[in-house]
Protein backbone atom coordinates (compact mmCIF):
# COMPACT_ATOMS: atom_id res chain seq x y z
CA UNK A 1 0.00 0.00 0.00
CA UNK A 2 2.81 2.39 0.90
CA UNK A 3 4.45 1.82 -2.49
CA UNK A 4 1.18 2.64 -4.21
CA UNK A 5 0.81 5.81 -2.14
CA UNK A 6 4.39 6.89 -2.91
CA UNK A 7 3.79 6.34 -6.62
CA UNK A 8 0.63 8.48 -6.62
CA UNK A 9 2.37 11.25 -4.66
CA UNK A 10 5.22 11.30 -7.17
CA UNK A 11 2.88 11.25 -10.18
CA UNK A 12 0.98 14.24 -8.85
CA UNK A 13 3.96 16.26 -7.65
CA UNK A 14 2.51 16.37 -4.14
CA UNK A 15 4.52 17.04 -1.00
CA UNK A 16 2.47 15.02 1.44
CA UNK A 17 -0.66 13.03 2.12
CA UNK A 18 -3.55 14.23 4.27
CA UNK A 19 -5.88 11.33 4.16
CA UNK A 20 -5.88 7.75 2.92
CA UNK A 21 -9.21 6.12 2.22
CA UNK A 22 -9.25 2.35 2.27
CA UNK A 23 -12.29 0.20 1.54
CA UNK A 24 -12.54 -3.17 3.17
CA UNK A 25 -15.17 -5.83 2.66
CA UNK A 26 -15.75 -8.34 5.47
CA UNK A 27 -14.91 -11.18 3.05
CA UNK A 28 -11.55 -9.73 2.00
CA UNK A 29 -9.67 -11.30 4.91
CA UNK A 30 -8.32 -7.92 6.02
CA UNK A 31 -8.86 -7.11 9.69
CA UNK A 32 -9.61 -3.39 9.92
CA UNK A 33 -8.40 -2.97 13.48
CA UNK A 34 -5.04 -4.58 12.74
CA UNK A 35 -4.61 -2.40 9.66
CA UNK A 36 -5.39 0.67 11.76
CA UNK A 37 -2.68 -0.32 14.26
CA UNK A 38 -0.09 -1.08 11.60
CA UNK A 39 -0.73 2.03 9.51
CA UNK A 40 1.05 4.70 11.62
CA UNK A 41 4.08 2.42 11.96
CA UNK A 42 4.18 1.68 8.24
CA UNK A 43 3.99 5.32 7.15
CA UNK A 44 6.44 6.70 9.74
CA UNK A 45 9.24 8.46 7.93
CA UNK A 46 7.58 8.05 4.53
CA UNK A 47 6.01 10.69 2.33
CA UNK A 48 2.66 9.77 3.92
CA UNK A 49 3.90 10.38 7.48
CA UNK A 50 1.09 11.85 9.57
CA UNK A 51 -1.68 10.93 7.15
CA UNK A 52 -5.07 10.02 8.52
CA UNK A 53 -6.34 6.54 7.68
CA UNK A 54 -10.05 6.36 6.96
CA UNK A 55 -11.50 2.90 6.59
CA UNK A 56 -14.84 2.14 5.11
CA UNK A 57 -16.44 -1.21 5.57
CA UNK A 58 -18.49 -2.10 2.56
CA UNK A 59 -21.64 -4.17 2.89
CA UNK A 60 -21.87 -7.79 1.80
CA UNK A 61 -24.37 -7.91 -1.03
CA UNK A 62 -25.36 -10.77 -3.29
CA UNK A 63 -27.33 -11.08 -6.50
CA UNK A 64 -29.48 -14.16 -6.82
CA UNK A 65 -28.90 -16.24 -9.94
CA UNK A 66 -32.39 -17.73 -9.63
CA UNK A 67 -34.69 -14.77 -8.94
CA UNK A 68 -32.37 -11.85 -9.74
CA UNK A 69 -32.95 -10.07 -6.45
CA UNK A 70 -30.12 -8.15 -4.78
CA UNK A 71 -29.91 -8.35 -1.02
CA UNK A 72 -27.58 -7.94 1.94
CA UNK A 73 -26.10 -11.13 3.33
CA UNK A 74 -24.04 -12.38 6.24
CA UNK A 75 -20.41 -13.42 5.82
CA UNK A 76 -21.21 -17.11 6.19
CA UNK A 77 -24.75 -16.98 4.78
CA UNK A 78 -24.43 -15.72 1.22
CA UNK A 79 -27.94 -16.76 0.34
CA UNK A 80 -30.63 -14.74 -1.40
CA UNK A 81 -32.60 -12.58 1.04
CA UNK A 82 -35.66 -12.90 -1.18
CA UNK A 83 -35.98 -16.55 -2.16
CA UNK A 84 -33.32 -18.21 0.03
CA UNK A 85 -31.42 -19.84 -2.85
CA UNK A 86 -27.64 -20.24 -2.35
CA UNK A 87 -26.88 -19.83 -6.06
CA UNK A 88 -25.84 -16.22 -5.67
CA UNK A 89 -23.05 -13.98 -6.93
CA UNK A 90 -21.22 -11.71 -4.54
CA UNK A 91 -21.45 -8.16 -5.87
CA UNK A 92 -19.87 -6.38 -2.91
CA UNK A 93 -18.08 -7.33 0.29
CA UNK A 94 -14.70 -8.80 -0.73
CA UNK A 95 -12.98 -5.51 -1.53
CA UNK A 96 -9.59 -4.51 -0.15
CA UNK A 97 -8.89 -1.33 -1.97
CA UNK A 98 -6.78 1.76 -1.67
CA UNK A 99 -9.75 3.90 -2.70
CA UNK A 100 -8.45 7.45 -2.71
CA UNK A 101 -5.78 9.80 -1.41
CA UNK A 102 -6.07 13.40 -0.36
CA UNK A 103 -2.79 15.02 -1.32
CA UNK A 104 -0.99 18.06 -0.07
CA UNK A 105 0.45 20.09 -2.90
CA UNK B 1 -9.38 -8.21 -8.56
CA UNK B 2 -8.26 -6.43 -11.67
CA UNK B 3 -6.62 -3.03 -11.43
CA UNK B 4 -6.57 -2.13 -15.06
CA UNK B 5 -10.12 -2.09 -16.38
CA UNK B 6 -12.01 -0.42 -13.57
CA UNK B 7 -13.68 -3.58 -12.33
CA UNK B 8 -12.70 -2.59 -8.81
CA UNK B 9 -15.65 -0.24 -8.91
CA UNK B 10 -18.31 -2.44 -7.39
CA UNK B 11 -21.94 -1.70 -6.59
CA UNK B 12 -20.71 -1.24 -3.02
CA UNK B 13 -18.42 1.66 -3.75
CA UNK B 14 -19.35 3.16 -7.09
CA UNK B 15 -21.41 5.92 -5.45
CA UNK B 16 -18.22 7.21 -3.83
CA UNK B 17 -16.35 7.79 -7.02
CA UNK B 18 -19.04 9.26 -9.25
CA UNK B 19 -18.59 12.97 -9.93
CA UNK B 20 -20.88 13.93 -7.06
CA UNK B 21 -19.67 11.18 -4.72
CA UNK B 22 -18.38 12.15 -1.33
CA UNK B 23 -14.82 11.22 -2.21
CA UNK B 24 -14.71 12.92 -5.58
CA UNK B 25 -13.54 16.21 -4.08
CA UNK B 26 -12.84 17.58 -0.64
CA UNK B 27 -14.42 20.55 1.06
CA UNK B 28 -11.21 22.40 1.76
CA UNK B 29 -10.02 22.14 -1.79
CA UNK B 30 -7.27 19.59 -1.25
CA UNK B 31 -6.71 17.38 -4.21
CA UNK B 32 -8.39 14.02 -3.89
CA UNK B 33 -7.12 11.27 -6.13
CA UNK B 34 -9.25 8.22 -6.74
CA UNK B 35 -7.19 5.05 -6.98
CA UNK B 36 -9.28 1.92 -6.29
CA UNK B 37 -6.30 -0.41 -6.45
CA UNK B 38 -6.21 -3.64 -4.60
CA UNK B 39 -4.02 -3.45 -1.51
CA UNK B 40 -2.52 -6.69 -2.78
CA UNK B 41 -1.69 -5.39 -6.25
CA UNK B 42 2.03 -6.09 -5.75
CA UNK B 43 1.24 -9.70 -4.90
CA UNK B 44 -1.30 -9.99 -7.71
CA UNK B 45 1.22 -8.71 -10.23
CA UNK B 46 3.76 -11.32 -9.13
CA UNK B 47 1.04 -14.00 -9.15
CA UNK B 48 0.17 -13.23 -12.77
CA UNK B 49 3.86 -13.59 -13.58
CA UNK B 50 4.01 -16.97 -11.82
CA UNK B 51 0.89 -18.17 -13.65
CA UNK B 52 2.51 -17.20 -16.93
CA UNK B 53 5.53 -19.35 -15.97
CA UNK B 54 3.29 -22.34 -15.22
CA UNK B 55 1.31 -21.86 -18.42
CA UNK B 56 4.41 -21.52 -20.58
CA UNK B 57 5.50 -24.95 -19.40
CA UNK B 58 2.02 -26.46 -19.62
CA UNK B 59 1.94 -27.09 -15.90
CA UNK B 60 -1.20 -27.21 -13.78
CA UNK B 61 -0.59 -25.49 -10.40
CA UNK B 62 -2.72 -26.53 -7.42
CA UNK B 63 -2.79 -24.75 -4.06
CA UNK B 64 -3.59 -26.99 -1.07
CA UNK B 65 -5.03 -25.20 1.94
CA UNK B 66 -6.30 -26.45 5.30
CA UNK B 67 -5.73 -26.40 9.05
CA UNK B 68 -2.44 -27.83 10.30
CA UNK B 69 -2.68 -31.60 10.56
CA UNK B 70 -5.65 -32.16 8.28
CA UNK B 71 -3.65 -34.40 5.97
CA UNK B 72 -2.25 -32.28 3.15
CA UNK B 73 1.07 -34.11 3.03
CA UNK B 74 -0.56 -37.54 3.41
CA UNK B 75 -2.89 -36.62 0.53
CA UNK B 76 0.12 -35.68 -1.60
CA UNK B 77 1.91 -38.94 -0.79
CA UNK B 78 -1.12 -40.99 -1.80
CA UNK B 79 -1.70 -38.84 -4.90
CA UNK B 80 1.91 -39.27 -6.04
CA UNK B 81 1.49 -43.06 -5.72
CA UNK B 82 -1.81 -43.00 -7.60
CA UNK B 83 -0.46 -40.95 -10.50
CA UNK B 84 2.92 -42.67 -10.77
CA UNK B 85 3.93 -43.05 -14.41
CA UNK B 86 0.97 -40.94 -15.55
CA UNK B 87 1.98 -37.40 -14.60
CA UNK B 88 5.26 -35.78 -13.60
CA UNK B 89 4.70 -34.04 -10.28
CA UNK B 90 6.66 -31.59 -8.12
CA UNK B 91 5.76 -30.01 -4.79
CA UNK B 92 6.39 -26.64 -3.14
CA UNK B 93 6.10 -26.99 0.64
CA UNK B 94 5.26 -24.05 2.89
CA UNK B 95 5.92 -24.36 6.61
CA UNK B 96 7.11 -21.98 9.30
CA UNK B 97 10.02 -24.28 10.09
CA UNK B 98 11.53 -27.70 9.23
CA UNK B 99 12.01 -29.67 6.03
CA UNK B 100 9.95 -32.57 7.37
CA UNK B 101 7.15 -32.40 4.80
CA UNK B 102 9.55 -31.90 1.89
CA UNK B 103 11.51 -34.96 3.03
CA UNK B 104 8.34 -37.08 3.06
CA UNK B 105 7.66 -36.02 -0.53
CA UNK B 106 11.29 -36.59 -1.63
CA UNK B 107 11.09 -40.11 -0.18
CA UNK B 108 8.56 -40.74 -2.97
CA UNK B 109 11.16 -39.74 -5.56
CA UNK B 110 9.46 -36.43 -6.29
CA UNK B 111 11.13 -33.00 -6.30
CA UNK B 112 10.09 -30.92 -3.29
CA UNK B 113 11.18 -27.35 -2.60
CA UNK B 114 10.71 -26.29 1.01
CA UNK B 115 9.86 -22.68 1.77
CA UNK B 116 10.49 -21.92 5.45
CA UNK B 117 8.28 -18.90 6.06
CA UNK B 118 9.70 -18.15 9.52
CA UNK B 119 6.91 -16.26 11.23
CA UNK B 120 4.74 -15.75 8.15
CA UNK B 121 1.48 -17.66 8.37
CA UNK B 122 0.89 -18.00 4.63
CA UNK B 123 2.69 -18.22 1.30
CA UNK B 124 2.62 -15.27 -1.07
CA UNK B 125 3.36 -14.97 -4.76
CA UNK B 126 6.91 -13.71 -4.19
CA UNK B 127 7.87 -16.72 -2.05
CA UNK B 128 6.47 -19.08 -4.68
CA UNK B 129 8.39 -17.22 -7.37
CA UNK B 130 11.63 -17.72 -5.43
CA UNK B 131 10.86 -21.43 -5.14
CA UNK B 132 10.23 -21.64 -8.89
CA UNK B 133 13.82 -20.53 -9.47
CA UNK B 134 14.89 -23.85 -7.92
CA UNK B 135 12.54 -25.95 -10.01
CA UNK B 136 12.70 -27.08 -13.64
CA UNK B 137 9.12 -26.78 -14.84
CA UNK B 138 9.76 -28.14 -18.33
CA UNK B 139 9.23 -31.86 -17.63
CA UNK B 140 6.35 -31.36 -15.17
CA UNK B 141 2.58 -31.80 -15.49
CA UNK B 142 1.39 -30.77 -12.01
CA UNK B 143 2.93 -28.58 -9.31
CA UNK B 144 1.27 -28.84 -5.92
CA UNK B 145 1.80 -25.91 -3.57
CA UNK B 146 1.19 -27.07 -0.01
CA UNK B 147 0.34 -23.86 1.79
CA UNK B 148 1.03 -23.18 5.46
CA UNK B 149 -1.55 -24.95 7.63
CA UNK B 150 -3.93 -22.10 8.42
CA UNK B 151 -7.61 -21.51 7.62
CA UNK B 152 -7.32 -17.72 7.57
CA UNK B 153 -4.52 -15.89 5.74
CA UNK B 154 -3.64 -18.21 2.82
CA UNK B 155 -7.08 -17.61 1.31
CA UNK B 156 -6.29 -13.98 0.52
CA UNK B 157 -3.13 -14.50 -1.53
CA UNK B 158 -3.09 -15.44 -5.18
CA UNK B 159 0.10 -17.45 -5.77
CA UNK B 160 -0.25 -17.71 -9.53
CA UNK B 161 -1.84 -21.14 -9.29
CA UNK B 162 -4.92 -22.35 -11.16
CA UNK B 163 -7.02 -24.14 -8.55
CA UNK B 164 -7.59 -24.05 -4.78
CA UNK B 165 -8.08 -27.35 -3.01
CA UNK B 166 -9.36 -26.97 0.56
CA UNK B 167 -9.16 -29.91 2.95
CA UNK B 168 -11.46 -30.38 5.92
CA UNK B 169 -10.59 -33.36 8.08
CA UNK B 170 -13.20 -35.26 10.03
CA UNK B 171 -11.30 -34.56 13.25
CA UNK B 172 -12.20 -30.88 12.86
CA UNK B 173 -15.75 -29.56 13.17
CA UNK B 174 -18.19 -29.88 10.27
CA UNK B 175 -19.02 -26.17 10.75
CA UNK B 176 -15.53 -24.99 9.69
CA UNK B 177 -16.89 -23.53 6.41
CA UNK B 178 -19.25 -21.31 8.43
CA UNK B 179 -16.45 -20.27 10.79
CA UNK B 180 -13.89 -19.54 8.07
CA UNK B 181 -15.98 -18.20 5.19
CA UNK B 182 -13.11 -16.40 3.41
CA UNK B 183 -11.16 -19.67 3.15
CA UNK B 184 -14.00 -21.96 2.12
CA UNK B 185 -15.45 -19.44 -0.33
CA UNK B 186 -12.12 -19.72 -2.17
CA UNK B 187 -12.32 -23.51 -2.56
CA UNK B 188 -12.51 -24.89 -6.11
CA UNK B 189 -12.98 -28.31 -4.52
CA UNK B 190 -13.45 -29.32 -0.88
CA UNK B 191 -12.00 -32.62 0.29
CA UNK B 192 -13.32 -34.17 3.46
CA UNK B 193 -10.29 -36.15 4.64
CA UNK B 194 -9.70 -38.93 7.18
CA UNK B 195 -13.11 -40.44 6.48
CA UNK B 196 -11.86 -43.76 7.87
CA UNK B 197 -12.41 -42.13 11.28
CA UNK B 198 -16.05 -41.21 10.61
CA UNK B 199 -17.46 -44.28 12.44
CA UNK B 200 -15.89 -43.08 15.71
CA UNK B 201 -16.46 -39.35 15.18
CA UNK B 202 -20.19 -39.09 15.70
CA UNK B 203 -20.21 -35.29 15.71
CA UNK B 204 -18.88 -34.85 12.19
CA UNK B 205 -21.59 -34.94 9.52
CA UNK B 206 -20.24 -34.60 5.94
CA UNK B 207 -23.69 -33.46 4.79
CA UNK B 208 -23.59 -30.57 7.26
CA UNK B 209 -20.12 -29.57 6.08
CA UNK B 210 -21.43 -29.44 2.51
CA UNK B 211 -24.51 -27.51 3.66
CA UNK B 212 -22.29 -24.82 5.24
CA UNK B 213 -20.17 -24.66 2.09
CA UNK B 214 -23.29 -24.11 -0.07
CA UNK B 215 -24.31 -21.27 2.21
CA UNK B 216 -21.16 -19.49 1.05
CA UNK B 217 -22.66 -19.63 -2.46
CA UNK B 218 -19.92 -22.08 -3.39
CA UNK B 219 -20.90 -24.81 -5.85
CA UNK B 220 -17.50 -26.56 -5.63
CA UNK B 221 -17.53 -30.36 -5.66
CA UNK B 222 -17.21 -32.04 -2.26
CA UNK B 223 -15.36 -35.35 -2.10
CA UNK B 224 -14.77 -37.68 0.82
CA UNK B 225 -11.59 -39.73 1.08
CA UNK B 226 -9.00 -41.28 3.34
CA UNK B 227 -5.49 -40.91 1.97
CA UNK B 228 -3.98 -43.04 4.71
CA UNK B 229 -6.29 -46.00 4.13
CA UNK B 230 -6.54 -45.40 0.39
CA UNK B 231 -10.32 -45.05 0.53
CA UNK B 232 -12.28 -43.31 -2.25
CA UNK B 233 -9.16 -41.79 -3.80
CA UNK B 234 -10.43 -42.37 -7.34
CA UNK B 235 -12.83 -39.40 -7.53
CA UNK B 236 -10.02 -37.06 -6.42
CA UNK B 237 -7.57 -38.53 -8.90
CA UNK B 238 -10.18 -38.28 -11.67
CA UNK B 239 -10.77 -34.64 -10.74
CA UNK B 240 -7.01 -34.02 -11.11
CA UNK B 241 -6.90 -35.83 -14.47
CA UNK B 242 -9.75 -33.67 -15.69
CA UNK B 243 -8.04 -30.50 -14.47
CA UNK B 244 -4.82 -31.42 -16.30
CA UNK B 245 -6.88 -32.03 -19.45
CA UNK B 246 -8.69 -28.71 -19.06
CA UNK B 247 -5.42 -26.88 -18.45
CA UNK B 248 -4.02 -28.29 -21.72
CA UNK B 249 -7.18 -27.32 -23.59
CA UNK B 250 -7.03 -23.81 -22.15
CA UNK B 251 -3.43 -23.40 -23.28
CA UNK B 252 -4.35 -24.44 -26.83
CA UNK B 253 -7.06 -21.75 -26.71
CA UNK B 254 -4.48 -19.30 -25.24
CA UNK B 255 -6.44 -18.93 -22.02
CA UNK B 256 -5.59 -19.39 -18.39
CA UNK B 257 -7.55 -20.04 -15.22
CA UNK B 258 -7.54 -18.25 -11.92
CA UNK B 259 -8.43 -19.86 -8.62
CA UNK B 260 -11.67 -18.96 -6.92
CA UNK B 261 -10.10 -16.33 -4.65
CA UNK B 262 -11.25 -13.40 -6.70
CA UNK B 263 -13.63 -15.28 -8.93
CA UNK B 264 -16.85 -13.56 -7.98
CA UNK B 265 -15.63 -10.04 -8.63
CA UNK B 266 -14.11 -11.07 -11.93
CA UNK B 267 -17.17 -13.10 -12.97
CA UNK B 268 -19.50 -10.26 -12.09
CA UNK B 269 -17.61 -7.75 -14.18
CA UNK B 270 -16.79 -10.09 -17.03
CA UNK B 271 -20.05 -9.15 -18.72
CA UNK B 272 -19.03 -5.49 -18.84
CA UNK B 273 -15.35 -5.75 -19.65
CA UNK B 274 -13.82 -8.27 -21.93
CA UNK B 275 -10.29 -8.73 -20.74
CA UNK B 276 -8.02 -11.60 -19.99
CA UNK B 277 -5.87 -11.94 -16.96
CA UNK B 278 -2.37 -13.15 -17.79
Amino acid sequence: MLQQIEAVVAENDAIGVHRVLVQIGPLSGVEAELLAQAFPIAIAGSVADGAELVMETLPIRVRCQSCGAESEAGANRLICGDCGDWHTTLISGDEMLLASLELEK
Amino acid sequence: MCDTCGCNVTPGNEHLVRADGKHAKTQDGKQAITILKSLLSENDHQAAHNRHHFDQHQVLAINLMSSPGSGKTALLEATIDALQGEFKIAVIEGDLETENDAERIRAKGVTAIQIATGTACHLDAHMVHDALHHMDLAPLDIVFIENVGNLVCPASFDLGHHRNVTLLSTTEGDDKPAKYPVMFRAADIMLITKTDLLPVLEDFDPKKAEHYLRHLANDAPVLQLSAKKGLQMSNWVDWLRNEVKQQRERLVAEETARPKIQADGVKFHAANHSHSHG
